[in-house]
Formats: structure tokens, C-alpha cells, sequence
């Protein structure tokens, strides 16, 4: 259980953009009461003051450096919870791309002959880390989603996040299917929660919320096939947030 | 007065707060004279370049979005501009006046974090703006209540603020209503009280009196106070076209940095509100020139503190822009049109725009509709070789001072600058021509 008094809150970043973080500042704007009910006592961004005492953690960004480890074991220690927020955090993000090019030529692309100067490994979910209680997905993260979330765990709950594909919001909001203008879409494979804001724009979902148990994978590629894209535009459509996730699912389906 | 120089003096702030990113001030000096004084960039490397490379051009402005969550918008559009400019696409009137709509909410909304949020703590006495919530609610209810309007009118354009979505190579893949534009202008316009009580606010609040000249850099344009193309103009003469920024910029790497160092015609020099301020003064709207005159920003100001100062003129500019904006859209009417398709599959072009802290640009050669080779050059990297230069004269002529005092006084410095350090980090290709 939570305690009953006001419960103390702290923000992580590791590799990432800080969006998440930003999109938290920002859900302040329709939401201030959210300061009345917690403390928060760690958030390099906004604030200068730091306390190691703090019962949630909200962890952004991948963990992508072996130096990363120690922080996130003392993190892991102090907290009751510990949340992975957004898609870095959770998946590893766009920063997973790099996973699939051998390390040392992905270094000399960016820093050339001074590659080894800098401590760089592949980028990986926090849980490749340490164990994680809860995930809030997105790149960036649905700010309505956080609400709820951090209201479900001032009640001493772990918030629930939705395992149905993207598909069933999308038709909630009564959009046309955007295969039917030929545009490429992750949605029947995807994890719904973001209201179908991709697709509503007019952009095909890109995954940035991870797959739903048991996704029908193949299947989803011979639809875009279908619809006229090459393997190499299917491959690179799967694998802008999902690097990392298609990798275990090849090991868990098909065997390494 | 050389009697009560310390004869050492150690500075180093882990991690500094209220920042973008992961950074670090070192500072060490030995019988008055400064033998250290970095700002060292410790953010994990992300290998943005790396990633871009053999991508679908398609892909490439939701992508470089990523790089940052600040700026978002204006790594989208000059990503944008680079594949057009390298696939010879012209894009319409309309999506040139919504791109820029955008960059001044994307401009009000990162400005008004910056003073508010990440400044103001440090000139009120408080660590953070938190306790202002209970102290003077007001003030945090003002900050707030402004970039709600800005991150709204992101929304409406982009489907969101943070990493826009219907922003796409050519046009849009949505457009707002009419409905949203005027409701979103007519609260613009509901601004002004707001933007009158954040004068008040900072024209009472006393800034640090250090001063430095160097360089100035901005993109110019003819009769605009330009956020998007044009060209590279500096102060101490002398303009560039666009695809040539590698002579203005210059990187080169740094030890202690992961980021790389940029110069120009001095060993450094200054990008974003106050190099902005001072090139394009006489474009700035009459509204915001008579906050600059109440605020007592004069265009010829070298003091790095003031970059804060002119963020809120820059705020009220972008205000009065989007307004513009809005009703010359209105006036058209808003029609939809189709993205404008590619000539050609492959090129090699240069985007730049004006982010909130400093002029940015994108540099991709596609081949067959694949992104070969990427680069891109953050403002923050630009200013990087720039604050070290403020910071090393500021130890240096605080050599008797209390130490915290020199620390806070290092701290604020950086954080004027508006650093946004995700971005800044790892952002080079050397292997361009």
C-alpha cells in the first residue's frame, strides 16, 4: 500500500528526448490539482531540489549505457513503484533502431575516429535493467493515460493498460480505414490507449505503443503487401518503434 | 584586491538542474587564474545520424522529431525542408503559412517554460516553481493558462505538440478547421493581459550585470522576423545561403563534450532570442518593440542574462504573428489540398529554421528515396564553445566572490542559454564534403 500521506513522487530520464516528461508538465495545465496530491521530490528538468526518499518512480528513456545500471539498482531499492514511462522506457524507442547495425559502425557513423570516446551500448527497456511494476507506452505518452494512472496508483493499484489493437478505437472515432487510401497502418497489430490520434491526423499508426499479446504479424505484412509495399518499406514501417520487440518475438515464435 | 583572491577555487555541478538533458559545470582555478572551466555534455549518446541513415525519406521527419521533445516542431519542419529541398518539392502557400504558425506556438510554448519555469525560480530565491503553486498560484496558473493556448494551436495543426503528426514531406495529412484557427486566434488575442502581467513580473526582477561581446548568428529574411529559410546572417557582417551553414558553423570535437564546438568569424559565437533580437530588430511588430523598450532590451545588449528577457519579447512577436497568421488563413479559407509529390527520388538538400534556443539545420542526401547520409547542427552545440567563453570570464572576474554565489551565478548563465542538451549531444556526420 501507498501511505497515506501525501506520496512522494521522482522523475528519471535516461536516453531519451524528455517529451515524456514534458508532456507530464503539460498535463498540469488541465490538471494543477495533481501538485496538490503528491509530493514531488526528484525532476532534474523543472526543479533543483533532490531527495532520495520517494515512493514512485517514473522512469523515462532507455537504458543504454552499463553505467545506467547502478542508478536504476538504487532506484529499484528505494521505490515501491517503479514505471516505465513512455515508449523509450518501455520498448526502447526510435533509440532501438541502432540495435540493428553493428555497435562500432554505428558509433564511426557519429563520431568517427573518436568512436570508443564514448560509452555506448545497445538502447533496451528499463526492465532489461531491473524488474518494472507498470508501463505508461507512447512516444510520447497519452497525457490522459497518466492521469488515470497516477490516480490508479494513489489508490495502491497498478494501472491497466489497454491489450486490444488500435483498430478498436480507431472505429470508435468513426475514422476511414487508411488502407483504403493505400496508407500503411500498424493498428490491427498495435496496443490501443492513444485514441487513435495518429490515425485520426491522417498518418498510419507507427507503433510506438508496442504490440498486443499475440499479434498476427504475418498476416499484417501481407496486408501491406497488398497494398503495394516493398519488403524493405514493410520492414522499415515494423521496426521504427519496434526493434526490440520483433526481436523477442522472432526468438519466442520461431526460435532464435 | 589581488590580497583576497583565493588561491583555489573548485566548482563542479553534477548534473545541472532545470536544464535539458544531462550536463555539467567543472571549474577549476589556481593563483587567480582559470586552468578549468568546462561545460561538459554527458548525455547518453543517441546516434540520431546513424539511425536516419537508410531510411525511407518518408520516414525522416517523424523520426528527427524524436530528437527532442522541446523543439519537436522545429526538428520536424527543417527536417521537412531538407528532403523537399533535396526532392525538389516547392510547397504551397498555405503549408508554408502553417509551418510557420506552428514554430510560433512551438516558440511561445518553450519560452514560456524557460521564463517561467526554468529562469524565474532562480531570480525569486526557490528551487523549483512547484512551491510557487502554493505561494503565489497566480503566477504558475498565468504560465500555465498561456501555454495551454500555444500547445493548443500545436495540437490543432499537428495533432499534438510533442512529435506533431500530420506534418508530412510536401503538406499536411490534416488540416485544422476554420472553427479552430478563429477560436485559438481570438484566445491569442485574451493573451494580452497575461503577457502585460509577465512584463510586469520580469521588469521588477534584477538580472546578473555580467557582460561579453561576441558574434551574433540568426536567419535573416527580407521584411519578417524570420523563423524559417531565408538566410544565415551574423553581426559582424557578412550573410550565407542556407547549404552553405558548414562555413558559418565550423564544428569541430571537443574532449570533455558530446557534443561538438561551432565558430564562426571569432572563437565563438551566440545563436537564439538575443542573437535573433538583434539581427532582426527592425522586423520585430510595434507591440513587442514597446515591450522590448519597457523591459529596457536595447538591440545592442551583450549580456547573456538578458537571452531570458528577450524570449519575452520574442513571446509577444509570436503572439502577434500567429494572430496574422491566423486571420490571412481565414481570409483564404482553409482548403485541402494533397501533399505536393517529389520530382525526383534522389538530392541532396539543407533546411534550417529558427528553434527557440538558436538557428538549427538538417543536411540529407537521398539516394533512391533512401537517406544515405545524415546531418544535422543544433543551436545548443552552436552555443556550446560560446558559454564556456561567458563562463571563463565570469570565474575570472569573480575570483573574491563567495563560492556558492559564483556557483548560482555559473548555473543561471547556462540555464540562459536555454540548453537543450538531448539535442546538442552526437549530432554530427563528419564525413560531409
Amino acid at each position: 500500500m501507498i501511505s497515506t500521506k501525501k506520496p512522494k513522487v521522482a522523475f528519471f530520464d535516461f536516453a531519451g528526448c524528455e517529451g515524456c516528461q514534458l508532456t507530464v508538465i503539460d498535463t498540469l495545465q488541465s490538471h494543477p490539482e495533481l501538485l496538490e496530491a503528491v509530493e514531488i521530490v526528484q525532476f532534474r528538468e523543472a526543479m533543483s531540489e533532490r531527495d532520495e526518499d520517494f515512493e514512485i518512480a517514473f522512469v523515462e528513456g532507455s537504458y543504454s549505457r552499463p553505467s545506467d545500471k547502478q542508478r536504476l539498482n538504487q532506484i529499484r531499492e528505494q521505490a515501491k513503484f517503479v514505471i516505465a514511462l513512455g515508449a523509450c522506457a518501455h520498448i526502447g524507442g526510435v533509440n532501438a533502431l541502432r540495435n540493428a547495425k553493428p555497435m562500432q559502425e554505428v558509433r564511426r557513423t557519429v563520431y568517427d575516429h573518436r568512436a570508443d570516446h564514448y560509452e555506448a551500448g545497445k538502447a533496451l527497456p528499463i526492465a532489461a535493467a531491473i524488474p518494472v511494476d507498470a508501463f505508461i507506452p507512447g512516444c510520447p505518452i497519452d497525457r490522459h493515460e497518466f492521469i488515470r494512472a497516477v490516480k490508479t496508483l494513489l489508490q495502491g493499484f497498478l494501472p491497466e493498460i489497454p491489450d486490444y489493437p488500435l483498430c478498436v478505437e480507431c472505429k470508435l472515432r468513426e475514422n476511414d480505414c487508411l488502407y483504403n487510401r493505400n496508407e500503411p497502418c500498424l493498428g490491427p497489430i498495435i496496443r490501443a490507449g492513444c485514441s487513435a490520434l495518429c490515425t485520426t491526423f491522417g498518418v498510419g499508426c507507427e507503433g510506438c505503443r508496442g504490440l498486443i499479446p499475440n499479434p498476427n504479424i504475418e498476416s499484417l505484412k501481407e496486408v501491406m503487401a497488398e497494398h503495394g509495399l516493398s519488403q524493405s518499406m514493410i520492414e522499415a514501417k515494423l521496426s521504427l518503434f519496434m526493434t526490440n520487440e520483433l526481436k523477442d518475438f522472432e526468438v519466442v515464435y520461431h526460435g532464435s | 584586491m589581488a590580497a583576497s583572491h583565493r588561491q583555489r577555487l573548485e566548482i563542479d555541478v553534477h548534473h545541472i538542474t532545470r536544464v535539458e538533458g544531462h550536463g555539467n559545470i567543472v571549474v577549476n582555478t589556481q593563483n587567480g587564474k582559470v586552468i578549468k572551466c568546462e561545460l561538459q555534455i554527458v548525455e547518453a549518446p543517441r546516434f540520431f545520424e546513424a539511425i536516419l541513415r537508410n531510411q525511407p525519406y518518408q520516414n525522416a521527419s517523424h523520426l528527427s522529431s524524436r530528437i527532442c521533445g522541446i523543439c519537436a516542431v522545429t526538428h520536424a519542419t527543417t527536417s521537412l525542408r531538407a528532403t523537399e529541398i533535396a526532392l525538389g518539392i516547392e510547397p504551397t502557400e498555405q503549408t508554408v503559412l502553417l509551418r510557420k504558425l506552428n514554430l510560433c506556438a512551438e516558440m511561445i510554448d518553450s519560452h514560456i517554460l524557460h521564463v517561467y519555469m526554468l529562469v524565474a525560480p532562480d531570480l525569486l530565491g526557490i528551487g523549483s516553481v512547484f512551491p510557487l503553486a502554493k505561494s503565489a498560484p497566480e503566477v504558475v496558473h498565468r504560465a500555465l493558462r498561456m501555454k495551454k493556448v500555444a500547445g493548443d494551436l500545436s495540437a490543432a495543426i499537428g495533432g499534438r505538440h510533442t512529435h506533431p503528426i500530420a506534418m508530412t514531406v510536401g503538406g499536411f495529412t490534416h488540416l485544422p478547421t476554420n472553427g479552430e484557427l478563429s477560436s485559438i486566434g481570438e484566445r491569442l488575442e485574451g493573451m494580452s493581459k497575461d503577457l502585460e502581467e509577465t512584463v510586469n513580473l520580469f521588469k521588477d526582477l534584477s538580472f546578473p550585470t555580467f557582460e561579453r561581446e561576441t558574434e551574433y548568428i540568426a536567419l535573416q529574411a527580407d521584411n519578417e522576423y524570420c523563423l524559417l529559410d531565408g538566410h544565415i546572417s551574423s553581426s559582424d557582417g557578412g550573410t550565407w545561403p542556407i547549404e552553405r551553414y558548414q562555413d558559418v558553423t565550423n564544428e569541430m570535437m571537443v574532449d570533455h563534450s558530446t557534443a561538438k564546438h561551432a565558430q564562426n568569424l571569432r572563437s565563438s559565437y551566440m545563436v537564439g532570442a538575443l542573437s535573433r533580437f538583434r539581427l532582426n530588430y527592425k522586423d520585430l511588430h510595434p507591440e513587442a518593440k514597446s515591450v522590448a523598450q519597457e523591459l529596457d532590451l536595447s538591440p545592442d545588449c551583450i549580456n547573456p542574462y538578458k537571452i531570458t528577457i528577450a524570449q519575452i519579447v520574442e513571446i509577444v512577436q509570436c503572439a502577434e504573428e500567429a494572430i496574422s497568421i491566423i486571420e490571412q488563413l481565414l481570409e483564404n479559407g482553409l482548403y485541402p489540398e494533397d501533399p505536393v509529390s517529389p520530382s525526383r527520388l534522389s538530392g541532396e538538400g539543407v533546411g534550417a529554421c529558427e528553434a527557440p534556443r538558436g538557428t538549427l539545420y538538417h543536411h540529407y542526401v537521398i539516394e533512391d528515396g533512401l537517406i544515405v547520409d545524415a546531418n544535422c547542427i543544433t543551436p545548443t552545440a552552436q552555443n556550446l564553445a560560446n558559454i564556456e567563453a561567458d563562463m571563463k570570464e565570469l570565474v575570472a572576474s569573480r575570483m573574491d566572490q563567495p563560492l556558492d554565489e559564483t556557483r548560482l551565478a555559473l548555473e543561471m548563465l547556462v540555464r540562459a542559454y536555454d540548453p537543450c542538451i538531448s539535442c546538442s549531444t552526437h549530432m554530427l556526420d563528419i564525413r560531409f564534403i
